[in-house]
């Protein structure tokens, strides 16, 4: 079968804690070696050789909440055009969240998500399922089930289980069968009619705010519960300095509990949303300066383990609405890898860190193949130019919807190839 | 209408009082004072927009301020057309900007839009082409209330920089609170505002004012009494207990009204809701401005729209 010689590449494999000049021999959909040895075994015959003039290899990032709208809203993105885009942004697999309609919460729906992504997509697309049946809170899906026909993680999506009995069953259930439990938590009462970070910006904008607390109070009824069940559970998305606090409290106390934050909490913070820009409504909201800090931080020191897009695709219908109507959601499948390179380039979190959080460290919490360079493992990789730089435009856009933070951003740090198993599935 | 003496307004829109110069705001409220001279005369009208299209669009029913653009529009010589949309905003239909760009089309000159939503002005007014006046969006700026609600003090008390206002009531739902704290601010005034916690926002201690939780310190030594009304729907339970309890504790009354000072004057922006937040014996009484702020609505708003219309923007080929 086919081979591929990168050479004059530097390598960047978190999970083998490797940066260094060398080669990534690729054959047969698999990596064969790659580091500054990796010419030492000699190239396969006919092997194609690209030389990387000195750019970066990365294995292919993974991106474990992505918002897909196939099934039930295809005109605002297909599982077909999601790949697309993230192969345009150097992702290789993504996990896609249960969040259609119908609810993700059967094994046929599964099974569906499965056959669509082998015929449709270029990249890897692994799904999950929902916690409890339509998303309702009541009753648990089956979770056995699920996970035989491929569903990687459970989780309510963008929705928050109010009932704690509700998520101490999950947890226990869900330990048996070793698989995480993903949650993104917002008290509904709490946050009540809130649609950006509660406080001074938010009043003078007329705004109702959402509290920090209600994100931090059902997360630490959730630790507490993954303490008491020992479940496997993942704070999906957190967004303030007390949410990280608490994590950081429960690793320390041993429980299996992981955390994950979008580029956008990295990226940008409340002032960002300026003259009502329905585009940065997000969920949770933007937060402060201050918050924003935290989560690098929390980022940089281990407390988060993971970054993700959280891409979610909107179209006009739900976006170009005044602030306090618009649904909340940012695309970023296409600009992930840029935006977190941002957080290199200014010196708040090394670049090993980074790329672990993006690869090695989401495919280790969800038992996913790839996220490393590895002899053996699965050619999913990225070719970067670190450095280069370039404008976000809406017209550029893979996505079927447009609905992007960065519209206009100066980013430094551009995908030139990405492969999945081998093959090509974007080039610059 | 040619040289008039006032400064060009150099704004295309009025969304809200951030963003106003002390000078806009003086400007306008010169304007207006000439323009209550012209509402008291017999002929009660100009030809300043004669030609004009102005479009009220309205989509929380509100008699008063939407008669007041009317009339004012009217006095200008301008043809006024009234959209009520009373729809609630999550029901099913065109949105807002459909609706816009739909009104858009038939060219008018001044959209006055009313809506439930923060933001819903400024939204609209990236969107059309003509000028755009912010008749209140959600619990963001209502600017011609503030303008009016200056005009009145200002005509009452011959200035309003070093005067204290206490703002009494729901602050936290209040676009009404929210224009007339910038506003105020904006003029030198020192301001107050007075509610229970539960009807104050988030930050308030850094929004320029001073807050007050009992109405016996917030109105000590006031100059002015400005009240809000409480929405029915706020009273019960939730935030305030009771309307029994608002009243004994923040409704005003002579009793209250005692702290301030002698020569106090009284403000309600309307419509009253009377033993709520004000006794009628205020309301009615001698130390109440309450009919001079409906009067000065009309004046302001003319202000507004001949400022925004301005025929000498035209002719520097449509200043910004």
């Amino acid at each position: 079968m086919s081979a591929t010689v990168f050479t004059n590449a530097r390598i960047i494999d978190p999970s083998r804690a490797l940066d260094e000049r060398g080669a990534v021999i690729v054959a047969d959909g698999r990596i064969l070696a790659a580091g500054s040895d990796a010419m030492n075994q000699g190239a396969p015959d006919n092997a194609e050789t690209v030389d990387c003039g000195g750019h970066a290899i990365l294995p292919g990032l993974i991106d474990a909440r992505v918002f897909i709208g196939e099934p039930g809203a295809e005109h605002r993105e297909t599982i077909a055009s999601a790949s697309r885009a993230a192969a345009a942004g150097g992702v290789t697999s993504l996990v896609m969240m249960p969040d259609t309609t119908p609810v993700i919460d059967d094994v046929a729906l599964v099974e569906f998500v499965l056959r669509t992504a082998r015929d449709t997509a270029i990249v890897n697309i692994f799904p999950s399922a929902a916690i409890t049946k339509g998303f309702v809170g009541r009753e648990l899906s089956e979770f056995g089930l699920l996970q035989e026909a491929g569903a990687v993680m459970l989780t309510e999506g963008r929705a928050t289980i109010a009932n704690a009995l509700t998520m101490r069953r999950a947890l226990t259930y869900a330990r048996d069968l070793g698989i995480t439990i993903a949650h993104e938590t917002q008290d509904r009462d709490l946050g009540a009619s809130g649609v950006m970070n509660e406080g001074l910006f938010a009043s003078w904008l007329g705004l109702s705010g959402i509290p920090r607390e209600a994100e931090t109070i059902p997360l630490v009824r959730d630790l507490m519960l993954a303490r008491l069940t020992g479940g496997r559970y993942h704070a999906a998305k957190i967004s303030t300095a007390m949410s990280a606090a608490a994590i950081a409290r429960a690793k320390d106390e041993g429980a299996e509990v992981s955390a994950g934050v979008s580029i956008n909490h990295l990226a940008l913070n409340e002032n960002d949303i300026g003259d009502y820009r329905t585009f940065f409504r997000l969920s949770p909201p933007l937060r402060t300066e201050d918050d924003r800090l935290a989560m690098v931080e929390a980022l940089k020191n281990g407390v988060i383990d993971i970054v993700v897009s959280s891409h979610d695709p909107q179209d006009v219908d739900t976006k170009r609405l005044p602030f306090a109507e618009a649904e909340s959601g940012a695309i970023g499948l296409e600009t992930l890898l840029s935006a977190a390179l941002r957080l290199h380039h200014n010196g708040d979190v090394p670049l090993m860190r980074l790329v672990e959080c993006l690869s090695a460290a989401p495919a280790r919490q969800f038992g996913l193949p790839g996220g490393t360079l590895r002899p053996g493992a699965p050619a999913d990789l990225v070719l970067v130019d670190l450095d280069a730089p370039w404008l976000v435009r809406e017209a550029d856009i893979r996505s079927l919807s447009k609905n992007t933070c960065f519209e206009g951003a100066r980013m430094q740090g551009r995908v030139l190839q990405t492969m999945v198993a081998g093959r090509t599935v974007f080039s610059a | 209408m040619t040289d008039a003496p006032f400064p060009l307004y150099p704004h295309r829109h009025l969304l809200g009082i951030k963003g106003l110069s002390p000078l806009d705001i003086e400007t306008l409220l010169d304007r207006a004072d000439a323009a209550v001279a012209i509402s008291r005369q017999q002929e009660k009208k100009t030809a300043a927009l004669r030609g004009r299209t102005q479009i009220n669009l309205f989509y929380e029913a509100s008699t008063r301020t939407q008669s007041s653009f009317e009339l004012a529009g009217k006095r200008l010589g301008a043809d006024v057309m009234n959209m009520s949309v009373a729809s609630s905003s999550t029901k099913k239909g065109e949105t807002l900007l459909d609706t816009a760009m739909t009104l858009n089309a038939m060219r008018p000159d001044i959209l006055v839009i009313r809506h439930s939503a923060a933001g819903a002005a400024a939204l609209l007014a990236q969107k059309v082409s003509c000028s755009v006046v912010n008749a209140g969006d959600g619990a963001h700026e209502h600017p011609t209330q503030a303008l009016l609600d200056a005009l009145t003090i200002r005509r009452a008390k011959g200035r309003i920089g070093g005067l204290t206002v206490a703002i009494c009531g729901d602050i936290l739902h209040s676009r009404v609170a929210r224009s007339n704290i910038v506003l105020l601010n904006a003029l030198g005034a020192r301001v107050r505002v007075v509610a229970p916690s539960t009807l104050l926002p988030s930050g308030i201690g850094q929004m320029g004012v001073e807050p007050f939780t009992r109405m016996d310190e917030g109105l000590k030594d006031a100059d002015i009494v400005m009240m809000l009304r409480l929405q029915r729907e706020r009273m019960a339970g939730s935030l305030v207990p009771s309307v029994r309890e608002y009243f004994r504790l923040y409704g005003l009354d002579a009793r209250k009204l005692k702290a301030a000072k002698e020569d106090v004057l009284v403000m309600h922006p309307g419509p009253m809701n009377r033993g709520v937040e004000i006794a009628s014996e205020i309301a009615d009484g001698p130390q109440s401005l309450i009919q001079e702020q409906v009067e000065m609505g009309v004046a302001v708003r003319m202000a507004v729209m001949e400022a925004l219309l301005d025929p000498r923007r035209n002719a520097e080929g449509g200043a910004a």
